[in-house]
This record gives structure tokens, sequence and C-alpha cells, in this order.
């Protein structure tokens, strides 16, 4: 049985922070398949469209008809726990700082045998379990066998955890707590058991409706944070940022102007100070406390989460210069992953499509209402995906886009004005 | 005619018989920008980005760079900043004749009205009432409005912004027509963002400090402070603005020359002290 | 399936071990060196007669059998590079031997040896295979232990074996390893202590894991006039097997290849499992040496716990198995691991023991096993042999 996570007694400032390591991280091209599908937390193997095998290891031809078509597929992980193992000893300091670590051999009903991590409620084999893919602490796609049916506390067990970033018991800044969605996600991270939340705000002049009412949450603590002010991003860190275990940047400026619609830069302007150079500036100063601290204990630093766009991957051109500005923010979030992995801090990227706010006032329905895409943020630390899409409008985007990224340029281009 | 008095400004300048006063705010990010429509374009706020500091990007220094509106912080208002005043002949900060930048200046004490109601509107009745005191407003002087609103240390006190916009104090539409007209003044300064009032949108016209000075080729000074430093009048304002080619203001530093006949420190603030609207009982 | 040709004339001699050592700052290069010059030291043959080589070695890199002809000063006309791990000497014996008995070359080095650093270890598990690489080092980083650790766990769970079972087979080999002058291991070992030493991986404890050390293991494939010439003992080819990548669809390993291949082996050597003298099993973890015994024909499978039990395994035992103590008391020198038990069956039958002898040793089967390329030991191999004389 799963022993529920306690509260961590305060850290003893005369040790050594344990400096992170990470699981051996190396994979081929062709196991990357796997790790694309866990960054958007789903579990798929390479299934040969002439003979249908499933392929485990992932491979380059089929193991039993030799075909080149291998299809990555949605797998629904059951099968049988085969035999399985306590490693008392490893080879790699990741493991060695964890043991006693549980192992299993799986065979999926659908034919491969995987090797997982087991999830300490599996009962001994032989049993029924459940495979899923998620992404380790290097980042890459691991396999874990949980049990078939959900046990209490199944989020706390300690190797799972090792796997996603559960804000219970840890420190959160949430960068805009001011948006509906920044308040609906204070809301959701206080339900999720957040020991602290710093709540930011810029601009103290506008105070909207239900804003005051946060800082009644007794984890809360209102902080005034400009993401376009570098002394002040700067300060900031200097006071907290030693005390961050997960950043979610929320701040977004966003207007409805393409190129032709709006004379002069300076809009635009605004919107990549917020949205770009934001994201760069808390990086700059955020990032290396959060670094040093992906090993420090069980509220580590763990994730970053940037509030993207859908948009950010096809620009919309009705909001075209609010489009670049996200795109932006999506290739140096990636730069920003490169440079956490080491750390085992996860960059966590958001794609919604519109939120039903102001400045999506003018685009039709479904809109996603902040209070479910601050669900989805927590559902993804609680996850460990990196690549979330939330809503309809997102997830039909994004397969539009995978399928064919032209054809979708196309298509937003007659978006009528 | 007397010789120029130059050597003898310097000589009082140094024996502290001519006070210097800075009636300037400090350029931070944390002063607070005017604020418009969001679909409007928007004045920047004062930022600034380190270039080095004795480091790696340049070992023996430390420079900034820097970015702002030309209308942040304590700043200067230039005739082509409205519609009003465009098509005048030398109209921005780069062909204002420069003379214009060293001026005398009224100082009007309105601190008492304007803590009691902060979208307080100086009248012509008000004016004529500090005329009976101080003498007639010269023409080619600065009026400066004190209200006693820099004191206001927190920046949101200090935009007074709610759900109908700004609350800040400033002239009613005929004072602005009487400065102009009957006294012919330099320009208009006050201590709150805008020389207008923060609900001149609803005046007739919209905004009529900034209509009338700069459509008759005046200019305004915003965000001052130390006003209550001032006396009435006797005090010399330098203000002159950046050199911006075809700019329309620029932030810059006011200073004020007040003659200190006893070279003492500046005097604290005497009468006018703030009241509340109804006295203190006694218990 | 076509009947296997014999192998004629073509004898294997000169059966070399150089000694191991847990560390050394040396490269591959030179045990293979080492283990060649004690063959031609011990054959008399001078270096330029050896034509043909066959190399098998993990810290060879970035050189393989080619480099090692320039570095060592060899002109051959036969060459070859195993990398098969645990079955590289039954599958070095089997090329060698066809080569010889074409007369593609005349007197082939079977060389197997490794160094070891004090990394060599981790660095050789995380780029073993690109199956392990992707789908089972990064998952507990914990090696072979992980891997034999599950179908160990399978092996008990299913036949009801024992750790007492797998401990006895540790003990006895033990015992065989103090008799041998180079063995690693050099403390009497009770079964006691192996049932309380440290938890490895879940069921392997710590005596059920080898240490992995330096060193080389050699022999010679030559014709038997030529060994008869030079006065060397020699023991002849019987029969010999090899299978890759056996049964891939159980769902864990527990069975080798050998069960595919056993029954033709001894069909071709005209022999049956009760003549056999002196069996060397590859003992990377005793789970295997249980398997091969069964997968050998020595009893059915799932009967590996009650043979056992019935048996005792030291050289003077009713079944002596890895009489020189096997790897798992003798040490794995890398590759050598493949060829340590080719090796002490071939002194046994041609009365060359170092060790503990076994009395009247004529007939000996070495098996190899090796390469868990993702879950499971790919390569298998098993070669019977005759004393010459």
């Amino acid at each position: 049985m799963t022993r529920p996570l306690v509260r961590p007694p305060r850290k003893n400032p005369i040790l050594r922070t344990r400096v992170p390591t990470l699981p051996p991280g190396g994979r081929s091209r062709v196991a990357h398949g796997l790790t694309a599908a866990a960054a958007r937390g789903q579990f798929e193997l390479q299934v040969c469209r002439d003979c249908g095998t499933v392929q485990y290891p992932p491979r380059e031809a089929c193991r039993k008809c030799l075909s080149h078509r291998l299809d990555w597929r949605a797998q629904d992980g059951a099968g049988e726990l085969v035999s399985e193992t306590t490693l008392h000893h490893s080879n790699e300091l990741f493991y060695r700082d964890r043991i006693p670590w549980r192992l299993g051999v799986i065979k999926l009903d659908s034919g491969p045998v995987v090797i997982a991590h087991l999830h300490g409620d599996c009962p001994p084999a032989p049993s029924p379990v459940h495979v899923r893919a998620g992404l380790d602490k290097a980042g890459q796609a691991a396999l874990i066998a949980v049990p078939q049916k959900d046990t209490p506390n199944m989020a706390d067990d300690r190797q799972l955890r090792e796997m996603t970033c559960d804000p219970k018991f840890r420190k959160i800044l949430i960068t805009d707590a001011k948006t509906a969605l920044g308040q609906a996600l204070v809301e959701a991270i206080v339900a999720a058991g957040a020991d602290l939340i710093w709540a930011g705000y810029a601009e103290p002049w506008k105070k909207p409706p239900g804003f005051e009412r946060l800082s009644k949450l007794s984890p809360v603590s209102l902080i005034p944070l400009d993401l376009t002010d570098s002394r002040a991003v700067k300060n900031l860190a200097g006071e907290i940022g030693g005390r961050v275990d997960i950043l979610i940047n929320t701040a977004d400026h966003h207007r409805t102007y393409g190129i032709a619609a709006r004379e002069g830069v300076e809009v635009a302007r605004a919107e990549m100070d917020t949205n770009y150079f934001g994201l760069l500036r808390l990086a700059q100063e955020f990032a290396p406390a959060m670094r040093a601290r992906g090993a420090d204990g069980q509220s580590s630093a763990v994730a970053w989460v940037n509030l993207l766009s859908i948009f950010a991957l096809t620009n919309f051109p009705p909001h075209g210069t609010y489009s670049a500005s996200k795109a932006a923010a999506l290739s140096l979030a990636q730069c920003l992953r490169a440079e956490l992995a080491p750390s085992g801090v996860r960059v966590i990227n958001v794609f919604p499509g519109p939120i039903d706010d102001e400045w999506s006032q003018a685009l039709p329905p479904p809109k996603i209402a902040p209070e479910r895409l601050a669900a989805d943020i927590v559902g993804a630390l609680k996850s460990g995906a990196e690549d979330v899409f939330p809503g309809d409008i997102a997830q039909e985007w994004q397969a539009r886009w995978r399928d064919n990224p032209k054809a979708l340029e196309r298509e937003l281009a007659l978006t009528p004005r | 005619m007397s010789e120029p008095a130059l050597p003898q400004l310097v000589a009082d300048l140094g024996a502290g018989r001519i006070r210097i006063v800075d009636l300037t705010q400090t350029l931070s990010p944390e002063f607070p920008q005017i604020v418009l429509p969001p679909e409007m374009g928007q004045a920047w706020p004062f930022r600034i980005e380190e270039a080095s500091r004795y480091d790696a990007r340049g070992p023996g220094w430390y420079w900034n760079n820097f970015s702002c509106s030309e209308h942040t912080g304590t700043h200067f208002d230039a005739p082509i900043h409205w519609i009003s005043g465009r098509h005048l002949p030398d109209n921005a900060t780069d062909t204002i004749a420069p003379a214009s930048f060293i001026a005398p200046a009224c100082v009007i004490d309105c601190s008492r009205e304007a803590a009691a109601d902060a979208d307080f509107l100086l009248g012509v009745d008000f004016l004529r009432r500090w005329e009976r005191r101080h003498g007639r407003i010269p023409a080619g002087s600065w009026l400066l409005m004190r209200t006693d609103w820099s004191k206001r240390s927190d920046p949101v006190a200090y935009q007074n912004l709610d759900a109908t916009g700004q609350h800040t104090p400033g002239p009613d539409t005929d004072a602005v027509k009487f400065l102009v007209d009957e006294r012919q003044v330099l320009g208009f300064g006050s201590e709150a963002i805008g020389t207008d009032a923060g609900q001149a949108f609803h005046l007739k016209p919209p905004y009529p400090c900034h209509y009338y000075m700069h459509g008759s080729g005046r200019f305004g000074l915003q965000c001052l402070t130390n006003l209550d430093l001032l006396p009435p009048t006797g005090a010399v304002i330098i203000a002159a603005p950046l050199k911006i080619k075809d700019g329309s203001g620029s932030p810059l530093r006011v200073l004020a020359l007040v003659p200190s006949p006893t070279g003492t420190p500046a005097p604290v603030a005497k009468k006018g002290r703030v009241r509340t609207k109804c006295p203190k009982k006694r218990r | 399936m076509s009947a296997r040709a014999g192998y004629d004339d073509v004898v294997v001699a000169c059966p070399t071990t150089l000694p191991y050592v847990r560390y050394s700052i040396r490269g591959a290069h030179w045990f293979l060196a080492g283990a060649l010059a004690e063959l031609l030291r011990r054959s008399g043959i001078a270096k330029d007669r050896v034509d043909g080589l066959c190399v098998s070695s993990f810290t060879l890199a970035p050189d393989n059998a080619v480099g090692l002809t320039q570095h060592l000063g060899l002109t051959l006309r036969w060459l070859d590079h195993i990398p098969m791990g645990g079955a590289c000497g039954i599958v070095a014996l089997r090329r060698a031997a066809r080569a010889v008995q074409s007369g593609d070359a005349d007197v082939v080095a079977c060389l197997a040896g490794d160094t070891n650093h004090t990394d060599s270890f981790r660095q050789n598990l995380a780029t073993f295979s690109q199956f392990a690489r992707d789908a089972v080092y990064p998952y507990g980083s914990g090696g072979a232990n992980a891997s034999f650790a599950f179908l160990t766990a399978y092996y008990m769970r299913t036949y009801g074996a024992k750790p007492e079972d797998f401990g006895k087979l540790c003990v006895a080999q033990r015992t065989n390893a103090l008799a041998f002058p180079t063995a690693v291991m050099k403390k009497p070992l009770t079964l006691d202590e192996y049932l309380t030493a440290r938890v490895i991986a879940e069921p392997l404890r710590l005596y059920d894991c080898v240490m992995p050390c330096a060193g080389a293991d050699a022999f010679l494939v030559l014709r038997r006039r030529e060994a008869e010439n030079r006065g060397l003992p020699y023991a002849r080819l019987l029969a010999t097997i090899e299978r890759h990548n056996a049964f891939p669809d159980d769902p864990i390993q527990y069975r080798g290849g050998w069960a595919l291949d056993c029954d033709e082996m001894y069909a071709q050597a005209g022999i049956g499992p009760d003549d056999i003298d002196v069996v060397a099993a590859y003992d990377d973890y005793p789970v295997i040496n249980v398997m091969q015994i069964e997968d050998l024909g020595f009893c059915k499978k799932g009967e590996g716990p009650d043979f056992v039990r019935r048996n005792t395994f030291t050289a003077d035992g009713s079944f002596p198995l890895n009489t020189s103590g096997g790897q798992l008391s003798g040490g794995q020198a890398g590759a050598a691991g493949g060829f340590l038990g080719l090796v002490e069956v071939i002194r046994q039958i041609t009365g060359q023991s170092l060790g503990a002898k076994v009395p009247d040793a004529r007939l000996g089967l070495a098996s190899g096993f090796g390469m868990i390329n993702y879950d499971r030991g790919l390569c298998s191999g098993a070669a019977i042999l005759a004393a010459g004389q």
C-alpha cells in the first residue's frame, strides 16, 4: 500500500544540497517515437501496417515480416506481470541514490514483452497490470507498470513521483495571478495541496474582480511582479528564487492585430516584451536556482510551465503579432528545456486554443474556460506530460498541424477578419 | 543699463543666497505611467537594462540602456503634442526657442482642496483670490498647481485609478482660458500625471489645459514634486527638454532657483497644512 | 535437416589462461598479446607459423581483430572477430575448426581477453546494445544483475527452485576454485554465507554474481598431425552446436537454444549425456547453470532443482561442473569468460588440469551462453570434445 505523502521536514540549512543526477538518457532516433507520444502523455508503440505485429523495443523494421511500414499507434497498456525484481545495487548514480528500486517484466496483451518500472502497489507476479508511458527525470520516455485499478495515494509512489511534477507540499510561483486564468490556477494549485503560492501581479492600479479574494487563501502570498522590468525580476529572484519548486509563467500580453491592421511596432513590441522577453528575464533569473535544486529532497524544484498558445505552432493571422510572440516564446522554451535538462527540471509547454477572456471575445466558440485550463495545467503537472494541448480547439489544431502543417497554414489564412 | 547679473548669480549660488530645489521625480521602473484604453497606443513606462557592470560584459565600467516614452516621469509637453498645436511654428522640443526654458514661476497652493477632493478643479475665482494676496500673475511665467500630490508615495494612490478612470486634480476650462488669454503664461505645471485633471475627458473641450495651452504655443510640465518648497512667487524655473527631433516632449530635470536671503536651509511646509474634512472633536 | 559434417582430424590444443587481476591500467591488447605469447611459448610454434586468428574482446575498441594483426605483427590467411560474449569460445572453436578443415588456415590462435578499469564495467553497460540502451539500462541501470534477477525469480516460481539449490552450485564451484592457482576468489564459501549475503537484486545475492576482472584465455586449433609432431596434448571435436535468438516468443527466458539442437549434438557425437565426464556450463549466474543442465539433456525441463539436490558438483563429485571454479569463483575477464569453461574442459580431458583433477576424464562438454541484447541471452552453443590420445 502506498503511504500518503507527508509534508517534509524543513531542510537543514547547513547540509550540502544533493546534486541532480539523471537516469541514462541515450536513445536511438527510432526510440524517440516513444518520447514524442509520452511528451503528450500518450503510450504509443510501432504497429506494422502489413502484418499488424506490435513492436517493442522500437526498431527499424517489423520483427515478423521485415516491413518498413511501422506506424506509432496508441496502446492501452494492459498486460501481465511475468517477473519482477527489486534492485539493491545500481551502476548509475541516479539509481544508487534511490534504491531499492522495483522493476518488472510485463507481457502486454498486444504482444511484446516490456521491461518497466514497477509501482509499489502492483501485486507480485503473476498479476495483471497496466503499463503507462511517461517521461523520466532525463526527459526520455520510460514505461511504468501500475495496478490495473487505482489504489489509494497511488500518485505518491516514490518511483512514480520521479516521473511527475506533483504540486503537493511544493512552493509555486504563478507569474500573473490576476487574469481569470491566473486566479483559477491559484485556486487549483491550492486544491492540489501546495504549501505556498506566490501570486504575481503587475499593473497594481488594475484590480480585476476576484483578485483581492485570493490573498485570503492561506497558502497565497501576493507579490508585485512585472516581467517587463528586468531589475524587478532580478530582485524578486534574489528574494524567493531559491525556494521556488514550480514556476508557472502565465503572463500574457494579448492583442488582436495582424500586420496591416495596426500601424507602428509598438503593440507588437509590448507583446514581445512580456511574452518573449518576459520569459527570457524569468529564465535568466530563476532557472539557475531551480537547476541547482532538481534533486533537493521531496519538495525539489521540479517544473517550469509556460502558458503558450496553439497559435505558437501556426500563426493565426487575425492575432498575427501575438502568434509570432508566442512562437518566439516556444522556441525559447525549447532552449530553456535543453538548459534545464541536466537538472531534471521539466519544462512544460501549454498550448491552449482561445481562452474565454476579453482578447478572444471576437472569436467563435469553442473557447476554453479558465477553470478548465487551470485544471489541465494541474493535470499536466501531476501526470508529468511536457506538451499539453488543452481544450477542443487545441486538440484539433494540433492534430491538423501534425497531419499537414501547410494545410493548416492555408486554413488559418482563410479565417474571416 | 546695469551689468548682466551672472557673476552675482554664481556668487549667490555659492553662498546659498540662491538655493536650488529639485522639482523632479526619480526615473525608475516603479514610477507610474499614464494608462490609456488598451486599443490606443501606449506610453512606455521607464525601463532600464544593464549593459555591463564591471563584469564580463565590460570589466571596467557600468552602463545601462533605457527606454521610456517622451511623456514618462517628470516631463515637458511641447505644443506639437496636442492636435491643437500641430501646425504652430517652432512647436517641437528641438525647435522651441531656448529662451523659454528659463522662466519665473507662480505656485498656486491647492493642497488642501486636493486632499479633500481628488477631482478638484482649479477655477478662475481661486486664481483671482490668489492674485489678491500675491499680485498679478506675470506674463511669461509658469503657472504651477501645487497639490502635494507628489507626496503620495504608493504608485497606486498616485495614479488613483478606479473603474471610471484616473482621479487627479487640474484646472477647469475657464481657468485655462484665463491664464492663456488674460495672463499670457508660459505654461502650466502639475504634480500628478497630466496637466489636465484625471477626469478632464468629460470637460468641454476635453482636456482643456492641453487643448488651449498647446493650441496657443504654450507648454506643460507634469509629475513635478517639491512644489511645497517654493515661494508663491519669486522662483525661477529651469526646464529644458531633450532636443529630440520632432519631439512632442521629454523627461527632463526641472530645477527651481529660490531666493534664500539669509542663506538658511529650505523651509518646512508652513501654512496650508492638509486637514481632514471635519476637525477632530475634543473629548 | 541435412547431416552435419564431422571435424576429421582437426584438433584443439594448448589451453591457456593468463592470470586474472581485478583491475589493470593496461589495455586489452596487453592481455591478448600475453595470451598469444603464452600459446606460442608452450607450443613451440613460431609466431609467423600462426596464419589464422580469432579474437573476442569487449574492451579492444576502437580496435577489433583487424587492428590486432598489425598491433601484434601478424600476417594471416584467415581472420575473425566473434562478438558473442559467453558463447564466443564455442563459436570461435567452430569457425576455426572449419577454417583448418577446409585448408583456409593451418594454425589458428583463438584469443579472448579484456582489461578492467574501475569504470570499464559501467561504460560497457551503457552502450551494450541498441535495445539495452533504449529499453533496459534506463530502468534501474542494474546491468546483467537485473536481467538475471528476472529470470531467476521466474524460474524459482515456476519450477520450485530454492536459494539453497543455487547456493549448492556456488559453494561447489568455490571449492573447485580453491584448488585452482589463479582463481580470484580465494576464501571458502559456506551455504550460510551464500544465503545471508547482501541482496543485489532480489532474489540474487552477492555470491550469485561474478566479479569482473582483467585477463585472457586462449587455445590453438590445428591439424592432428602437427599437434602430434610437436608433442602437444590435444582434444578432438566430436560435435558442436550453435543457435541465436531461440524461442523468441517465450515471454521470458527459461530455456536456451541448446534445447533445439541438443539431440542432434549427441547423435553426431555418437554418445549420450551419461557418457560425459566433465561439464563446463557458462555460469554468469547459477540459474543459467541449471538451465544448461536441463537443455543439454542431463534432465528434463523443470527437473533442474531435483538434479541439483541429487548430485555433487566438485571435481570429485557425481557431476563435475566448472572444475576451475567457473566465473562465479574464477572471475569474469570480459570475453574470456566465454573461453574459460572450454579451456578448462580441454585441460581436464588432456590431463593438463591446474587444479582439482576429474579422474579419468575423457569426454567433456563445454557450453556457452551470452549477450543479453534486451531481455534474454541470444547466443548459445556447445561442444563435445574427446581426449586425443
